[in-house]
């Protein structure tokens, strides 16, 4: 008697009713969505709700970076709608996302995407994932060692430990001549004078976290 | 007085958390309670008899009530009282269900706020007077505004019943954007073919009087009394003498100024025009912006060219008035328009694809003229930039529709049915042609509409792709279509030859004016709001103004039919006799206190404070007072609160009914 249809009439008595349905893979495929972590944690991030996204499409129909992810923009957010919390941690999307917010600025339900990105790549650094995109993570890192050491941005710097870090000590060698020329790579840091801000804002809003090593 | 107390218990809506019995004993204890009883469905056969009986046997005058809110049974109660003798206005309601049970949950408390419910119910019954209901003449005569099919099909209507109609069309000819369409879903009959014959009705019909480029100016009265003014627009030829030859259309020798509405923009009209061939009245129609001799005194090629001596050059608009008993407003919609939005409107544009920059990026509309045999390329498929016929066509739905971003959060419900049929003319007329389709969801809710959409892709082998399209640039003399298949999750570029944007159906511009003028209310798009979403759907909040078609929410034709013929059944309806009951429950000026401050006539929301002259013995004029019109007065009670000498009385509703009510407490 699994199921109590009598002459088609449902039976409801305690005990006797349909069996509560089995814990089946989909149900840990897709956790409770609107209480995943991963959820929770980008909303409060970003300060948007995840399920403002329809799925439209849109923000992939014009990233212009679109071309070298595996997963479509759009599909990331529907990882973090579904609670698929390593699905969207380990894609390499987030990192490839260039932040130029041509997404956020067509999408038609005003959800930020590129804030929501942004939100992942915390997340992620947080919960130590390593992403497959390594150098886009340690470019990154640089370019904040450069703000942390000089309150802004020194491209030789800048340039030398992202090389030193990732070992590709030839990319881009070739563009090199003409940012010197253009007085774009100087030797020398220039640095902004209250450091100690600089190295306050610092403290403030790294100390919670997990540096990704 | 004797006044008996009826306690209902809802089934257990009210008797969860409310002692009833209690409530019932309690209350026969208030003085001039003479009876008083509880039961499970008050409103129930059995429960109504109760009343009646009780009446009989204890001689009652006045009841009380204690039951749902008086917006569920107060009709209900009254008419019993009525079988049973008494006067409708001496029955009141204690809502002790929606103002006490259902929002409370202890029981001690919310018995001792029923008790004090019914109480104040009673102080207020002892003291009601009896009322009969207003009787209101009634003009048989309905104003349709409005010269679409909803409008059409109202007229028709109404006028068939026997009643005469004023039909108010803003622009030359009827016949609204259905005459504009080249076939129809789901069945791909000819638009023109099936409206025209209507549309010559329309002009023949002995009971409809036609008032084509005419706009409604002013709507004063109330139902059954209306009295509309309408401006003629002068269109500079005497109607009663064109034949609508059409020499003078042809002999204009302003033939590149303006662009034709009708064409949707993909043609040029000369100054003098007919907007199309089976144009109804079949009249020009002389375009003063353009026209020469309005430029410069000279030319009048058209009156040479009249036989007639039709062409009128000084003619002026002219007001009408028309007395009217119901109005039926089917104004309709527009497109949202694509391109650039100005500052300050309420829509965004989109920039992104391109409309208004690329003249093969066109609206729904302008397709239609396209696909239509008496358009611009005789129903063949071209592209406006050259002439050439596109291999490659995207359609874009959802353009401006679903988007809260651009400012429209709804769904315009024809797009996913057009389209489909858009891309399916193309592939009838363009046989290698492609067409793809960019959508959102489809949705063809509707008889014969999901097949019609699956004829599309089964049969005529259209492309559907799920996602929204980024951007249209061009390249090479293609337009390139960026999308995303987000079924697929791969980015779909498209070169395509012209792109239909499926626009959403927005209000007219003006549709906020005009509601103002026939005091009707609107949402924040401007789209007219029905008095409710499921049971009033045709009727506005104001009485005896009806609703049809697109102006109160996107629609398509058959609905838009439906619609119009349930309007012109609610106007007959007010029509089936002489003179219309309405409520007592109105404001009286008492004449001797009011003081003439007329702040009354400021804040009344339906017009109904008119000013009285009060004469003396020789006829002078020797005070101005307040009069309050008793069919229009809807009983609102703002005018009794605002006035300074209280010198307004709301029937029904007096200050000393209210005292008294509140002292009970």
């Amino acid at each position: 008697m699994k199921n109590s249809f009598r002459n088609g009439f449902h039976v409801l008595q305690p005990g006797f009713g349909p069996a509560a349905p089995a814990k089946t893979a989909s149900d840990e495929v897709y956790p409770n969505a609107a209480h995943s972590y991963i959820a929770k944690e980008v909303a409060a991030k970003t300060f948007q709700d995840v399920n403002l996204c329809y799925q439209c499409g849109k923000c992939s129909a014009g990233c212009p970076v679109r071309d070298y992810m595996a997963d479509s923009p759009n599909k990331v957010v529907r990882f973090v709608q579904l609670g698929l919390e390593q699905a969207a941690l380990n894609s390499t999307t987030p990192w490839l996302c260039a932040g130029c917010l041509t997404c956020s600025t067509r999408c038609p339900n005003d959800f930020n995407l590129a804030k929501f990105m942004d939100a992942v790549r915390e997340i992620s650094i947080e919960k130590g994932v390593k992403t497959k995109e390594k150098e886009i993570s340690s470019f990154h890192e640089a370019f904040l060692r450069q703000v942390r050491l000089f309150g802004r941005s020194y491209e030789a710097g800048l340039v030398a430990d992202y090389k030193l870090n990732t070992l590709r000590l030839l990319q881009d060698v070739d563009s090199a001549p003409g940012m010197i020329l253009k007085g774009k790579l100087s030797v020398l840091p220039h640095k902004v004078k209250d450091r100690k801000t600089i190295k306050n804002i610092f403290g403030k809003t790294t100390h919670k976290k997990k540096r990704n090593g | 007085m004797k006044i008996g107390v009826f306690i209902c218990h809802c089934g257990e809506n009210i008797s969860r958390t409310v002692d009833c019995p209690r409530v019932a004993e309690t209350c026969e204890k208030i003085p001039g309670v003479e009876f008083s009883i509880d039961y499970k469905y008050m409103c129930s056969d059995p429960g109504q008899k109760l009343i009646k009986d009780a009446v009989e046997i204890h001689k009652l005058d006045a009841i009380v009530v204690g039951s749902c809110s008086p917006n569920m049974h107060e009709r209900t109660f009254r008419s019993a009282a009525v079988a049973a003798g008494i006067n409708p206005f001496l029955v009141e309601i204690a809502n002790l269900r929606e103002h006490c049970s259902w929002v409370h949950e202890d029981v001690e408390s919310a018995t001792q706020k029923a008790i004090e419910l019914v109480r104040m119910a009673v102080e207020k019954v002892k003291r009601d007077k009896p009322l009969s209901k207003i009787k209101v003449p009634v003009t048989k005569r309905v104003l349709v505004i409005g010269g679409g099919i909803a409008g059409i099909q109202a007229a028709l209507d109404v006028a068939n019943a026997g009643y005469d109609v004023v039909l108010v069309e803003k622009e030359p000819s009827i016949g609204g954007h259905m005459s504009q369409l080249s076939e129809t879903f789901p069945t791909l009959d000819c638009s023109q073919c099936i409206l025209t014959p209507r549309m010559v009705e329309v002009n023949q019909h002995p009971r409809i009087k036609l008032l084509t480029y005419s706009e409604v100016e002013k709507i004063e009265g109330f139902i059954g009394n209306f009295k509309a003014t309408i401006r003629k627009k002068a269109r500079h030829i005497n109607e009663d003498i064109c034949s609508g030859c059409g020499q003078c259309v042809s002999k204009c020798p302003i033939k590149k100024k303006a662009f034709s509405s009708f064409e949707e923009g993909l043609a040029y009209r000369p100054a003098v025009y007919i907007p199309f061939p089976q144009a109804v009245p079949n009249i020009p129609v002389i375009d003063e912006s353009v026209c020469t001799y309005y430029r410069n005194g000279k030319c009048g090629m058209c009156v040479k060219a009249c036989d007639r001596q039709a062409i009128d050059f000084d003619q002026k608009d002219t007001m009408m008035v028309a007395d009217v008993g119901a109005v039926i407003v089917a104004t309709g919609y527009k497109l949202y328009s694509i391109g650039k939005q100005p500052l300050g409107s309420k829509y965004k544009g989109y920039g992104e694809y391109g409309y208004g920059k690329y003249k093969d990026v066109i609206d729904g509309l302008q397709f239609e003229r396209i696909a239509s045999a008496s358009g611009p390329t005789s129903g063949e498929i071209k592209r406006p930039s050259d002439g050439k016929e596109p291999k490659k066509i995207v359609f874009i739905q959802c353009v401006g529709s679903r988007d809260p971003a651009k400012g429209i959060s709804y769904c315009s419900k024809i797009c996913c049915m057009y389209t489909a049929k858009q891309a399916m003319l193309f592939r009838h007329k363009v046989h290698d042609g492609e067409a793809y389709v960019f959508y959102m969801d489809i949705r063809a809710g509707g008889k014969m509409y999901e097949e019609f959409v699956r004829r599309a892709i089964e049969e005529d082998h259209v492309n559907y792709i799920r996602g929204r399209v980024s951007r249209i640039y061009e390249e090479n003399g293609k337009y390139i279509v960026k999308g995303e298949d987000t079924i697929a999750g791969v980015p779909v570029n498209i070169d395509a030859d012209m792109v239909v944007l499926a626009s959403a159906m927005i209000p007219h511009d003006n549709a906020p004016g005009l509601a103002q003028k026939v005091g009707i209310p609107y949402d924040k798009y401007g789209f007219y709001n029905e008095s409710h979403p499921k049971l009033k759907p045709v009727e506005s909040t104001t009485a005896g103004v009806f609703l049809a078609g697109a102006c109160n929410a996107p629609r398509d034709i058959p609905e838009s039919v439906a619609m119009a013929s349930a309007a012109a059944s609610k106007a007959i309806i007010l029509f089936s006799s002489d003179s219309l009951e309405r409520e007592p429950v109105v404001a009286r000026v008492n004449e001797d206190l009011c003081a003439g401050c007329f702040y009354c006539r400021k804040v009344c929301p339906f017009g109904a404070v008119e000013v009285r002259d009060i004469k003396d013995m020789n006829g002078v004029v020797y005070k101005e007072v307040a009069y309050i019109n008793q069919g229009v007065c809807q009983g609102c009670g703002t005018c009794t609160a605002t006035c300074l000498s209280k010198s307004i009385e709301l029937a029904g509703f007096n200050n000393e009914e209210i005292f008294a009510e509140i002292a009970a407490l």
